[in-house]
């Protein structure tokens, strides 16, 4: 492998991200499965990195799972999105930082439409209008928010308590990336370092000291379309797309899987327990499972956060194993207790280890 | 270990690729065909066998899609084809290659029986 | 041509322009060689044998060497023709350098470029260590050696057709013509260098349309037992054991496939030279829809720029293997005489 035939293509796709003055919009998926993971992209961005972003609690969901459901027309769509630019608008705020990718690949597609046929910008701006009486900016600049964190790498690298390293040998920990499929294989050009050989994540991962695996199945999809997973006579190719990938993987032991969707990081930690239960296979080093884990919660770690404040313990596969590995001291029995001190109901059939 | 009681908790089960795997796929009886009649390698998958031929008329007996499962070690879906064939031999008259087509399925079918004693 | 001889210049020294100066020099015409590059040639001075006979191409370049030798032309090299312009007196002809040049006719023969391999990101051209192009493996046939990146010998090898030729994703529809025939070519010359190394052609269609091509695919699998698989290669990867895996459908099984590879080789095509290209838009040539210049018709035309005295050879016009391109040059060259004589 020559590293710099990827950095070649990497400087072929930079996109714009700004540095400040971000309007926020959440997932749906990410707020309810991996809370810890909005809440510390404020907290590293806000406090860490000393940026402004605003969050207006009138955004609501984008409708994407409607959309990809096929209950949602586009036309809708585009009006649920122009509200959101909207309220930007209002906020006086021009650069969108995206939380999902599914959202993510809605507004590249909707700004795409929009460029390549303006009389469907006018139709939106006049079902907006007439459904709220609202008139918005298009945006400057949109980011998903794992580009935000791509864009801070090297100052979080420099705040590092942590880094993704074996404390014990000093050797990198082996990291798969994976890419949510809408975040740049729709616009590759939206997407930091591209489709084929994304960057936004392999940048993080080297820049808090992990080493990437290249895998055959990196490019593959974990299986996670709406319409495939929502309808049970359909789960079963969802569920193999995940299980290409983990047997594609597991010669290379991963210490982890880092993974910028929610949808990915969802079905990448839960099918494991599936697989786990349907064909009696546990991957993994030790057979504990595959942590996967959300940029933020990497970033977090790196930054030295409490794993139990980020959240870790409510993925399936559980992190203890990868935090001893980092050298990050977590008191398992405070994994399941709410501020207070209080026992919270603990998880059922966790991967633990 | 499956475990159906895993799979009854889902109401669904994993699916099992599609995917023909080149590397994990058995090429014997290929190599046992090639030996045999080596007419064989020169199909270039025109389909002009499969169009003539009569149990292709009323069977899914495909002697085109036949070579291609040999060539990639796909055998099978072979099991069953080979038997279709009644052997009359008319694809040999269409066939613009000169493959021995008949010959093929001939020898196919032996490969099939020999490694169902583990002669192959 | 009693007395002073009529200057021809030609444009670019490759297999057409080569022939077209030595067909002129030797009717007695003044000719003006210009080659971009430290020697005249072309793309044909990376290759090691030809089809469909795979003969040496020292063969055909001696030829083209001795052609281009004759007393009556001049070769410059390691310049390149920026602009031509038609006036009543002649033809101008602007050098790189702003040397100026003036010529009775100008034959144009700027060839083509080899479709740049690393811009079919999913292959992996320049970054996975066993993924090189035809024109690599042709470096390799030179050397002698066949072998992998870290020096051992390859037990498998595939070729992928079409890369960078009737691909919207490149903005090339058009076909390449040579790489069909010049992958059943090398394959079969892979197979006698290394008998024990399976070689696989990855093929949308196979276009054998030249005289001998078809019998050469034949020969290569009756022979050679090369084989054959008919799909567009979606991507490549390495494993742990850093060999190449392939995703393609086997289209005539209508199913998706997977294989691993030792080395794969890219049959890059051919794209409008970008020096081709700038002097045809500083000159006012027309190019067509595949960006190669367009001539004044396509039929009985086909060495015509559509400017007085200014005439097209070879692959400026469209990809074309080398015997096309020497009986295209020869006909520029009658053009051109029927052009300086009338």
């Amino acid at each position: 492998m020559k590293p710099e035939g990827k950095k070649r293509i990497w400087a072929e796709y930079q996109k714009e991200i700004p540095d400040d003055h971000f309007f926020y919009v959440r997932s749906c998926i990410r707020q309810t499965f991996f809370a810890g993971s909005e809440q510390y992209f404020l907290k590293i961005l806000r406090e860490d990195l000393g940026k402004d972003v605003y969050e207006d609690p009138r955004h609501t969901t984008c409708t994407g799972i409607g959309y990809h459901g096929d209950v949602v027309p586009f036309e809708t769509i585009q009006t649920v999105v122009a509200r959101h630019f909207a309220l930007a608008t209002e906020a006086g705020y021009r650069h969108i930082a995206i939380s999902c990718v599914t959202s993510f690949g809605i507004y590249s597609e909707i700004l795409e439409t929009w460029k390549h046929f303006p009389e469907t910008l006018e139709r939106t701006r006049e079902d907006l209008y007439k459904a709220t009486g609202r008139t918005f900016e298009v945006p400057e600049t949109i980011s998903h928010t794992s580009d935000i964190i791509y864009k801070f790498r090297e100052e979080i690298a420099r705040k590092a308590k942590y880094n993704l390293v074996d404390a014990a040998t000093g050797k990198p920990l082996k990291v798969v990336e994976h890419i949510g499929c809408h975040y740049s294989k729709m616009f590759p050009k939206y997407g930091v370092g591209g489709a084929e050989f994304p960057h936004v994540l392999v940048g993080m991962v080297e820049s808090w000291g992990g080493d990437i695996i290249d895998y055959p199945e990196r490019r593959h999809c974990c299986g996670f379309g709406f319409r495939q997973y929502l309808v049970q006579a359909n789960r079963g190719y969802s569920l193999f797309a995940s299980r290409k990938k983990f047997e594609s993987m597991e010669p290379y032991r991963p210490d982890m899987i880092i993974a910028n969707c929610p949808g990915c990081t969802m079905f990448m930690d839960r099918w494991q327990y599936t697989i786990k239960e349907i064909d009696g296979i546990t991957y993994g080093a030790e057979g504990h499972g595959i942590p996967v884990l959300t940029y933020e919660e990497v970033a977090g770690l790196v930054l030295g956060y409490d794993p139990w404040e980020l959240g870790l313990q409510y993925h399936n596969v559980q992190s203890l194993p990868l935090l001893r590995k980092m050298g990050i001291k977590a008191d398992p029995e405070r994994r399941f207790l709410d501020r207070d001190g209080s026992r919270l109901p603990e998880p059922a059939n966790l991967i633990d280890g | 270990m499956m475990s159906a009681t895993g799979a009854n908790k889902f109401g669904f089960a994993i699916n099992r690729s599609r995917m023909i795997d080149y590397d994990s796929s058995d090429r014997k009886v290929r190599e046992y065909i090639t030996s045999r009649e080596p007419s064989f390698r020169l199909c270039f998958a025109c389909g002009g066998c499969t169009a003539t031929c009569t149990a292709g008329q009323h069977t899914s007996f495909n002697l085109r899609r036949m070579n291609t499962y040999i060539r990639r070690g796909e055998i099978e879906p072979l099991r069953e084809e080979v038997t279709r064939c009644m052997l009359c031999g008319k694809c040999l008259l269409v066939c613009p290659r000169g493959v021995n087509t008949r010959n093929v399925v001939a020898v196919a079918a032996e490969a099939i029986r020999k490694l169902e004693r583990n002669e192959l | 041509m009693k007395t002073v001889p009529k200057h021809v210049l030609v444009a670019g020294g490759g297999v057409a322009g080569m022939e077209a100066a030595g067909a002129l020099a030797e009717m007695g015409y003044r000719v003006t060689l210009v080659e971009k590059g430290d020697d005249p040639g072309g793309h044909l001075l990376q290759w090691h044998a030809l089809f469909p006979d795979r003969r040496p191409a020292d063969e055909v370049r001696s030829y083209l060497r001795k052609r281009a030798g004759h007393h009556n032309i001049n070769i410059i090299t390691r310049t390149t023709v920026e602009k031509v312009r038609h006036h009543p007196g002649g033809v101008r002809v602007i050098l790189s350098g702003g040397t100026e040049e003036e010529a009775d006719a100008v034959i144009v023969a700027t060839g083509f470029d080899l479709f740049d391999a690393h811009r079919k990101e999913e292959y992996g051209y320049g970054i996975y260590d066993n993924v090189i192009t035809s024109v690599d493996l042709e470096a390799m046939f030179n050397r002698g050696r066949l072998e992998k990146a870290d020096g051992t010998v390859p037990s498998r090898i595939g070729l992928i057709h079409c890369v960078g030729s009737r691909d919207e994703k490149v903005n090339n529809n058009h076909c390449s013509k040579v790489c069909c025939v010049t992958a059943v070519k090398q394959a079969i010359e892979i197979r006698q260098m290394l008998p024990s190394c399976e070689v696989f052609c990855f093929y949308m269609d196979m276009r054998m349309y030249g005289p001998y091509y078809e019998e050469l695919y034949r020969e290569s699998q009756e022979v050679h037992n090369v084989n054959f698989i008919r799909g567009k290669v979606s991507e490549a990867s390495v494993n742990i054991n850093n060999r190449l895996v392939i995703k393609v459908e086997d289209t005539l099984a209508g199913r998706p496939l997977k294989m691993e590879l030792d080395i794969m080789v890219l049959m890059v095509g051919m794209e409008m030279a970008e020096s081709g290209a700038k002097l045809a838009e500083a000159s006012g040539f027309r190019q067509g829809i595949n960006r190669f210049l367009e001539s004044g018709d396509h039929h009985y035309g086909n060495n015509l720029s559509g400017i007085k005295g200014v005439f097209y050879a070879g692959t400026c016009t469209a990809p074309m293997n080398i015997t096309d391109t020497i009986s295209h040059a020869r006909a520029a060259v009658a053009e051109t005489v029927r052009y300086l004589k009338a």
